[in-house]
């Protein structure tokens, strides 16, 4: 057959093109060019393997069970733990995410059904800047909503200021999943006679839920992290007894609301100020903890990061059956 | 010679459509005109629609007979999606779109102001080019519609599940797996899903924007049998490129094309065998023996 068509006579094909001066030419610099981008991706890891490796070495040998159920102890005196700083960051983390949540929920719908209102360009725009505010500027505005007004630091204040901090990623976050979200999906719906709010809740948002739900967690993994928003708000409480508040309350005969109300008005510590206070600290106990706290910190965000994307992976493959 | 084998094709599918018609049919014919005296269950009357400022659909006057199959043939972007979505009021989603004409529902203007759009488009349901199941079970794609309408008795939603899959002929391919994600199924049985979804809200206009566009030609075959079935209880309305499947499902065509303004307006209306064997207008002819679109 190859006699009939010279053109497909394969040996004829591959001197024509190796015969070629460029070809070895061709060939290095792509070899070259694969070396040299690989390079360049391990150079971006590295720091980021770096750190976690650098933190394990010094912070996982402190690692231990009193430091997670242990209040601090006096300086001087060795032992002891971080659990008023787990407590305060759980607890700043759980209002930021009450108070962020909704708003940003609601706020992405708005901006999502209605992306051409001078409303909806507003809060893109809005977001856009908010997002670029250096956190501590967000502290400071806490400070003059909460903290000066109330006469003092607290749990509401610092909460609220991450809470500041999440509102543009999760708003933005949750636009964009819903936007994700077929049209002919909303459609269909409203095909059907739905109204436009039962469309919205019961169509778009379960098809954007598993999204919504990954943007809600890695923001909160950020702010979970801030330490600077935190510094004028929440300011930090060695003392803190999450325990200790609660029987308080309790044996004083109080409501839950008056307990809650409280817990609310102390100054909390959190993980961030934590190894950012002990790393300064004098004695060599703190700055050995506040190695651990940084590797547990990190851990906590790793862990929230893994959780959210297998929670995507998992909705995924349910929806593909 | 391809086209005009092509076109000979069309003619003896359109021609076995309509022997097929005159032998299942429980209509009276007119002597005469050898036309079946047919109920009209939609009307158009001058209808205009405008995107913005620009004319989309101009002055489409069209009568829809009652339980037949009629479809809306033409080329590509001539307005037969935006005529058929005005037909259900889904265009009033498009923002800035304008509506000016009748389309009437047994007589009962759609545009009217006291119209209830929710309930107007229970009456006209729809299925879409690409299915687009619900992110939920199959059995609560279909249930979908009657909850929102109120129905929360199990055992009723059990009944409307059941015969609506049936009647989109899906029921023995999902009965063991009506917990399963309705976007765990097949292309084609998405579209039966779909279809059979808009059934659960009981239509009596179901409207069809390409519906087996995105399927296979098996699936295709499946969908235009179960269109041959649902029309005894339906009146159906399908949008198509493909003017094969136009000749073999339909009872009636209307052909449309963009006029001197640039706008989508009907050329010939008719039964679809006259359509296809003896267009009336050259536009017509020339686009059913595929010298243009």
């Amino acid at each position: 057959m190859a006699e009939l068509n010279p053109t497909l006579d394969t040996s004829l094909k591959v001197s024509y093109i190796t015969g070629r001066k460029g070809y070895l030419r061709r060939k290095l610099v792509n070899v070259l060019m694969l070396v040299l981008t690989g390079a360049v991706t391990l150079l971006a890891l590295f720091p980021l393997f770096w750190i976690i490796g650098y933190v394990m070495a010094k912070g996982g040998q402190y690692i231990n069970l009193d430091l997670f159920t242990q209040l601090p102890r006096p300086a001087g005196v060795a032992g002891g733990g971080v659990l008023h700083a787990i407590e305060g960051t759980l607890m700043l983390t759980l209002v930021a995410a009450v108070v962020a949540i909704p708003i940003g929920l609601l706020a992405a719908f708005y901006a999502a059904y209605h992306p051409n209102t001078p409303l909806g360009v507003g809060l893109r725009f809005g977001t856009d800047v908010l997002s670029g505010v250096p956190s501590i500027v967000v502290g400071i505005f806490a400070y003059a909503l909460v903290v000066k007004p109330s006469g003092h630091y607290s749990l509401l204040a610092g909460g609220l200021a991450m809470a500041i901090i999440m509102l543009p990623t999760t708003i933005r976050t949750t636009e964009e999943m819903i936007k994700l979200v077929p049209t002919n999906l909303r459609e269909g719906a409203l095909a059907l006679g739905a109204p436009e709010w039962k469309t919205a809740l019961q169509v778009t948002f379960p098809a954007a839920l598993s999204g919504i739900l990954t943007g809600f967690m890695l923001s909160l993994a950020r702010a979970s992290g801030e330490t600077a928003p935190l510094l004028f708000t929440a300011l930090g409480n060695d003392r803190f007894d999450l325990a200790k508040l609660i029987s308080g309350g309790v044996s004083a005969g109080q409501s839950i609301f008056n307990i809650l109300g409280n817990i609310l008005q102390q100054p909390v510590d959190s993980l961030a100020l934590t190894l950012y206070k002990y790393s300064q600290d004098p004695n060599i106990n703190r700055v050995n903890q506040s190695w651990a706290v940084a590797f547990v910190l990190m851990m906590l965000v790793l862990i929230i990061n893994i959780l959210a994307r297998g929670w995507v992976e998992y909705r995924a493959a349910k929806l593909r059956g | 010679m391809e086209t005009a084998l092509q076109s000979n094709q069309l003619t003896t599918l359109a021609n076995e459509n309509q022997r097929g018609l005159i032998n299942s049919s429980a209509f009276t014919f007119s002597k005469e005109k050898r036309l079946p005296v047919l109920k009209t269950k939609m009307e158009t009357k001058g209808l205009s629609i405008y995107y913005n400022k620009t004319l989309a659909v101009e002055d489409f006057s069209l009568s829809v007979p009652a339980n037949q199959i009629t479809a809306i043939i033409g080329p590509s972007g001539c307005g037969k999606s935006t005529l058929l979505r005005s037909l259900n009021r889904m265009t009033d989603l498009i923002p800035r779109t304008h509506v000016e004409g009748s389309v009437l529902l047994d007589g009962e203007n759609l545009y009217a102001p006291n119209i209830d759009v929710v309930e107007l488009r229970r009456r006209i349901g729809m299925v879409f080019q690409r299915p687009n199941p619900f992110p939920m079970s199959i059995y609560d794609n279909v249930a979908y519609g009657p909850r929102i309408y109120g129905v929360r008795n199990r055992v009723a939603l059990d009944d409307i599940v059941e015969t609506c899959l049936k009647q989109a002929a899906l029921w023995d391919e999902v009965k063991h797996k009506l917990n399963q994600s309705g976007m765990a199924i097949s292309g084609g049985q998405q579209q039966r899903l779909c279809i059979a979804r808009a059934l659960a809200v009981e239509p009596e206009v179901i409207l069809m924007d390409e519906p087996a566009a995105s399927l296979d030609p098996i699936a295709t075959l499946k969908i235009e049998e179960l269109m041959q079935n649902l029309k005894s209880s339906y009146t159906i309305i399908i949008v198509t490129h493909n003017m094969q499947q136009a000749a073999r499902v339909s009872n009636f065509t209307a052909f449309m094309m963009l006029n001197d303004h640039k706008a989508g307006s009907l050329v010939e209306f008719g039964e679809t065998a006259g359509l296809f064997t003896n267009p009336k207008h050259k536009q017509t002819q020339e686009y059913v023996t595929g010298r243009f679109g």
